[in-house]
């Protein structure tokens, strides 16, 4: 039985079943970030797909603004607790930058400019789930959300969706990206509320 | 796994700000600079939780302290800072985080750097340097609005600030105390260049305040030497807008 405290009632903002365990609604943009936000000069960008030996593809800005994208329109769940619901993105599909790689990964790194990583099964990027985002509300995407680019996967807590991300490395082994190894859950789903380490 | 915590003690910082000791028994201990996920739930169990940062040092006393800043439109900081009684409880969870911490273990130089509340994590780091007798020398870099919205106020003003232990250097961006040096506005490079340590000496930074403030006060940190991997940030609110 969850302890009552006296006097508190709730303000009880919208409740919607769009909105996982423990979560609330906001309207703003808040921002988490480890260190100072890196600013990446687009003719500097690159967007790398590598597996534990070499890179296999490799996109600077220019190569990677002609590949074919698309317009979202996502949830996103931050574990700090807050969401944001119906928020619009473009940018490409995990899958359209993976297609025709032959692999035995079962588990993929995204790595980052200033050094964050986080670690994801392939899957979890794979079948319209997840996009190198570079566009937010219909501008180009600012540095302190991540731009130029940004991982999307909207299925996961938001620091999955790596910001400032510069490629990815495909894994045979799971390993933990930068909060996995401070903290927070290795898998990160928020419907299951797995927020910290610890939690099942 | 959430934790019962009882309210055993209560004091207001600031008209707007509060510090809440609370008694948690089965408190596994902290370092400083975590946080912690607090739970308050109604009668027809309706419940909200929020993360609130650690002010008071790492101790075995099962009690830790949070200083919770009022959020007019807030859910749960009116209900803490106005409501909440001694002899209150209510659940916590934690401690959290791994990265923006500070422990006695640590030999290299310290900056911290505060936008308002965000000197919460800060404090608990200023208190454990001194209750693990570690010589190691800070300096608090402190912007805030005006002098009567300082936490912690007495408490800062009581510590040694002999320039090679702890030094503490206010930036109050709206209104200054009567004869201060610097006209009220927000932190630059001169500030900077004054009141932290010169990037030579190799500190860990530590910045944590509003996302704008943390932006602002980590560009200067780059700009004038000091190298991105050893500043560590914490940034709360929106960057407003679309941006």
């Amino acid at each position: 039985m969850d302890i009552v405290s006296r006097g508190f009632f709730g303000k009880r903002g919208k409740q919607t079943a769009k909105l996982p365990p423990g979560q609330y609604l906001t309207t703003d943009f808040p921002v988490l970030s480890a260190g100072p936000t890196p600013h990446v000069p687009l003719d500097h960008w690159e967007f790398t797909i590598r597996d534990e030996n070499r890179p296999l593809r490799r996109w600077d800005s220019k190569a990677f603004r002609n590949l074919p994208s698309q317009a979202l329109s996502v949830d996103l769940h931050c574990v700090t607790r807050w969401s944001k619901l119906g928020t619009t993105w473009e940018g490409v599909s995990l899958d359209a930058l993976l297609d025709g790689i032959e692999t035995d990964a079962r588990y993929v790194m995204a790595h980052s400019y200033g050094d964050y990583s986080t670690n994801l099964r392939l899957d979890d990027i794979k079948n319209k789930k997840a996009w190198v985002a570079f566009r937010f509300d219909g501008e180009d995407l600012a540095p302190e959300h991540g731009g130029p680019a940004r991982l999307l996967v909207p299925h996961l807590y938001l620091w999955k969706s790596a910001k400032w991300v510069r490629g990815i490395t495909l894994m045979r082994e799971d390993k933990p990206g930068f909060w996995e190894r401070n903290g927070y859950h290795n898998y990160g789903d928020p419907w299951r509320e797995q927020r910290y380490s610890g939690d099942e | 796994m959430w934790l019962a915590a009882t309210v055993v003690g209560l004091r207001d910082e600031t008209p707007t700000a509060r510090t809440i000791t609370f008694q948690v028994p089965d408190w596994p201990g902290h370092l400083a600079g975590q946080h912690v996920d607090l739970r308050v739930t109604a009668p027809d169990g309706y419940s909200a939780a929020r993360s609130y940062s650690i002010a008071s040092a790492p101790g075995s006393s099962g009690r830790i302290e949070l200083t919770v800043e009022r959020l007019e439109n807030g859910e749960v900081s009116p209900y803490l800072t106005q409501e909440l009684a001694i002899g209150d409880r209510l659940e916590v969870r934690g401690p959290i985080g791994g990265w923006f911490i500070w422990g006695p273990e640590q030999t290299e130089r310290v900056q911290l750097i505060a936008g308002g509340s965000g000197v919460v994590p800060l404090m608990a780091m200023i208190r454990s340097r001194i209750s693990a007798g570690s010589k190691v020398p800070f300096r608090l870099l402190y912007s805030v609005r005006e002098p009567q919205l300082v936490f912690y106020k007495e408490e800062l003003k009581a510590l040694p600030d002999d320039q090679q232990g702890f030094s503490v250097t206010y930036a109050y961006t709206r209104r200054v105390p009567i004869g201060w040096p610097r006209p009220p506005g927000r932190i630059d490079a001169a500030l900077v260049g004054s009141g932290a340590w010169p990037p030579a000496f190799a500190p860990t930074c530590y910045v944590c305040g509003p996302t704008s403030f943390v932006e602002e006060a980590t560009s200067l940190l780059s700009a004038s030497g000091h190298d991105r991997l050893r500043i560590r940030t914490e940034r709360f609110g929106s960057t407003g807008g679309r941006k």
